[in-house]
C-alpha cells in the first residue's frame, strides 16, 4: 500500500486507464463465451476497438501536441488499403496468420506513418484553423486518390493505374488476372482475420506506446511546444522535430486501426474514410476530454455503440444521437450539476477515484 | 580577457523604425549587468536579438568570443544563452517539476524509442533529471510545489520558476527580462538575493532589464541606458544614474 502511495501521480492515472481497458476486455470475454452476447454485440466489438485506437491516436495530435487535425481518416485509409493488399498478396507465401497479420499491421502502420511524414512536413508549419483546414483537405485528397486506384496482377507482373480509363487500356492475361484494388469498388478479398482479441491487444499496444511517449522526455517536449512555443524554443527544444514525431506516431496508429478495420469486413471502399469519419474521431476526443486518453476510450466505446443501440428508434435514431451528444456535453460542463453529484454521491467518492486531483492528495503530505 | 558577451554596433530596423540602433556593450564574465531605459526604448528587442528571435539587420554579437549573429533561438540556447520573458511564458499545463525538466531537455538525453520502450537509459536519465531539477527548485524555494501545475503558482513564484527553467539549460549567460515586474518590495528584495546567489553559485553572467531602480542600483554593477534604440549612457551604475541625460530621459525636462 505504501508503495502505491509513493507511486507517481501520472503512473497511477495510467494504471486506472489500463485497468478500464482490461475490465472491458474481461467483460467481452465472459459475455461472449457464456453465449449471452447477441449477434449485434459481437459485430460491434471490432469497430469499437478500431474507434478506440483512432481516438487514442488522434488525442496525441489534438490533446498532447495541441494541433487540430481533421484528416485522421485519411491516414486510416492508407493503413487499411496497404494492409489489405499486403495480406492478399502474402496469403499464399506466409500461410501462418500469426506472422502475416502482425506484419500487415506493421506494413499498414508504417505506410500511414510515411504519408503522415509527407503531409506533416508542409502542414505543421501552419497553426490552429489553418492546420485544420489543410489536414482536412489532405484527408480528402488521400481518400479520392485511393478511390481511383486500380491494382491488379497477372502472369506479366503488376499493373497499376489511376483512373478507370487508363485501367481499361491495360490488356490482361485473363487466366492469371487477380484484382487487388478495383477503384471505387475497393478491395473485396481481404482475409477476415480481425477479431476482438487482436483488437484489444492493439488497444493495449497503442496505449502503452502513447502513454509511455507522453511521460518521457519526448512527450514533455511535445507538451512544452503545445503550452508555449516561444518558451519551448528558448530552452532549445526543436519545434519541427517534435511536432513531426507526434504527428507521425499518431498517423502510424491510425494506419494500424485501418488495418484492423480492413480485415474485419468483406469489402473495403475508400469513400468510408471521408470527412465525416474524421469528425467522428474528433468528437470522441473532444467529448472524452482533450488530452485525456481514458476519456477518449470511454467516449469512443459509448459513441460507437450508441447508434446501434438506438436502432429501434429507426428514423429518429440520428436525432436521438445528436440530442444525447449535446446533453452529454452540457452535463459534463455543468457546475451546478457537478455540485449535486458531489452532494449525492460524495460518500462514494467517484470523483476521487477517477480524477487526478483526488489521487494526488493521497500521495502528497 | 575576452568578454562573456560582446555586441558590436548591433541593431535592427522594422521598416523605417530603428528599434535598436548601434548597441555596443561588453559584459565581463561573472558580471551583473543592467539594461534600462524608458518604455519603448528597445530593451526587449535587444533581448530578442541576442536570443535569435529576430535576426539583426546590422552589427554582430559574440558569446565568449564566438560569433552568434544569424543563429536561431535553439542554436543560441545550446551555445549558452538562456532567457526569461517579460510576460511570463511557462508551460502552464505541465507540473512545476516538468517545467524545469523541459529546460533540461538538451542536457540529459535519451531517444524517443528508449522512452517508449522504457529502456534502462530512460530510468537512469529521468532519475538524473529529477535530481537536478529538484536541486534547481530548491534554490528558488519551489521544491515543495513541484507537483503543482505551473499555472497554479502565485505570480512571484512563476517568475522564479522561469529563472529555474532557464538555468536548467546550463547557460553561460542569463538574460532576465523584468524579473521583478509585479512583485511587492519584499518579494523584490528576496529576488535580489536570489539573483546574487545564482550569480555566485552558478558562476553565471547575468544581463537584466528592469524598471525597478531599487533593484537596478541594488545589484547591477554596470548598466547601459537605452533611449529610442540608441545608447544614452553606459558604465558604473551609481555614476550613470546621476547622469543628467539619463535623468532627463526618465523624468523629462
Amino acid at each position: 500500500m505504501k508503495n502505491l502511495n509513493n507511486m507517481n501521480k501520472s503512473t497511477k492515472k495510467n494504471m486506472v486507464t489500463y485497468g478500464i481497458v482490461l475490465a472491458m476486455f474481461i467483460f467481452c470475454v465472459v459475455y461472449t463465451t457464456t453465449g449471452m452476447a447477441s449477434h449485434l454485440f459481437r459485430g460491434l466489438l471490432v469497430p469499437v476497438c478500431v474507434n478506440v485506437i483512432l481516438a487514442i491516436s488522434l488525442n496525441l495530435t489534438v490533446g498532447i501536441l495541441g494541433e487540430l487535425s481533421l484528416g485522421h481518416a485519411g491516414f486510416m485509409c492508407v493503413g487499411a488499403f496497404v494492409g489489405s493488399v499486403f495480406s492478399m498478396a502474402a496469403e499464399e507465401t506466409i500461410t501462418s496468420v500469426w506472422i502475416r497479420f502482425p506484419l500487415a499491421f506493421l506494413v499498414g502502420g508504417a505506410s500511414a506513418a510515411v504519408i503522415g511524414l509527407l503531409v506533416g512536413v508542409p502542414v505543421l508549419r501552419l497553426r490552429g484553423d489553418y492546420l485544420a483546414i489543410v489536414t482536412l483537405a489532405f484527408g480528402e485528397i488521400i481518400k479520392n486518390i485511393v478511390n481511383n486506384i486500380y491494382l491488379a496482377t497477372d502472369v506479366n507482373g503488376i499493373h497499376f493505374a489511376i483512373g478507370v480509363e487508363s485501367y481499361n487500356n491495360i490488356t490482361f492475361d485473363a487466366a492469371t488476372k487477380r484484382v487487388y484494388i478495383n477503384g471505387a469498388m475497393g478491395i473485396t478479398e481481404t482475409p477476415n482475420d480481425s477479431n476482438y482479441f487482436v483488437g484489444f491487444a492493439l488497444i493495449f499496444i497503442t496505449l502503452i506506446v502513447i502513454l509511455n511517449l507522453v511521460h518521457s522526455r519526448t512527450g514533455r517536449a511535445i507538451m512544452a511546444i503545445r503550452d508555449n512555443r516561444i518558451a519551448a524554443e528558448s530552452v532549445g527544444i526543436n519545434i519541427t522535430k517534435y511536432k513531426l514525431i507526434a504527428f507521425v506516431i499518431s498517423a502510424f496508429f491510425a494506419g494500424v486501426a485501418g488495418v484492423l478495420y480492413g480485415h474485419n469486413l468483406s469489402s473495403l471502399v475508400a469513400t468510408k474514410f471521408d470527412y465525416n469519419y474524421s469528425i467522428l474521431i474528433l468528437v470522441f476526443v473532444v467529448l472524452g476530454g482533450i488530452g485525456s486518453m481514458r476519456g477518449s476510450i470511454i467516449a469512443a466505446v459509448i459513441l460507437t455503440a450508441l447508434p446501434e443501440l438506438l436502432r429501434g428508434l429507426s428514423d429518429y435514431r440520428m436525432l436521438m444521437y445528436a440530442i444525447i451528444l449535446i446533453v452529454m456535453m452540457l452535463v459534463n460542463n455543468n457546475e451546478t450539476l457537478q455540485m449535486y453529484t458531489q452532494k449525492w454521491f460524495g460518500g462514494l467518492n467517484i470523483k476521487k477515484l477517477f480524477t487526478a486531483a483526488g489521487s494526488k492528495k493521497k500521495g502528497v503530505s | 580577457m575576452t568578454a562573456m558577451l560582446e555586441t558590436k554596433n548591433l541593431g535592427i530596423s522594422f521598416g523605417g523604425l530603428k528599434a535598436v540602433d548601434g548597441l555596443s556593450l561588453k559584459i565581463e564574465k561573472g558580471r551583473l549587468y543592467g539594461l534600462i531605459g524608458p518604455n519603448g526604448a528597445g530593451k526587449t528587442t535587444a533581448f530578442n536579438l541576442l536570443t535569435g528571435v529576430y535576426k539583426p539587420t546590422m552589427g554582430n554579437f559574440f558569446l565568449d568570443g564566438e560569433k552568434l549573429t544569424g543563429h536561431n533561438t535553439i542554436e543560441i540556447n545550446k551555445k549558452g544563452i538562456a532567457r526569461t520573458f517579460q510576460n511570463i511564458r511557462l508551460f502552464k499545463q505541465l507540473s512545476v517539476l516538468d517545467n524545469v525538466k523541459a529546460g533540461l531537455h538538451n542536457g540529459h538525453k535519451y531517444s524517443t524509442a528508449e522512452g517508449i520502450l522504457r529502456m534502462p537509459a530512460f530510468f537512469r536519465t529521468e532519475k538524473e533529471m529529477d535530481k537536478r531539477a529538484i536541486e534547481l527548485l530548491e534554490v528558488f524555494d519551489l521544491a515543495g510545489e513541484k507537483d503543482y501545475l505551473a499555472s497554479n503558482l502565485p505570480y512571484g513564484k512563476q517568475r522564479k520558476l522561469e529563472i529555474a527553467r532557464a538555468l536548467a539549460t546550463s547557460p553561460k549567460l542569463l538574460l532576465l527580462d523584468e524579473p521583478a515586474a509585479g512583485m511587492n518590495p519584499n518579494e523584490t528584495q528576496e529576488l535580489m538575493d536570489t539573483i546574487r546567489f545564482v550569480r555566485d553559485n552558478f558562476d553565471m553572467t547575468i544581463l537584466l532589464i528592469e524598471h525597478d531602480m531599487r533593484l537596478v542600483s541594488g545589484i547591477c554593477e554596470e548598466i547601459t541606458v537605452l533611449n529610442f534604440g540608441t545608447v544614452l549612457a553606459q558604465g558604473e551604475t551609481s555614476k550613470v544614474l546621476k547622469d543628467p541625460e539619463v535623468v532627463k530621459a526618465y523624468l523629462g525636462d
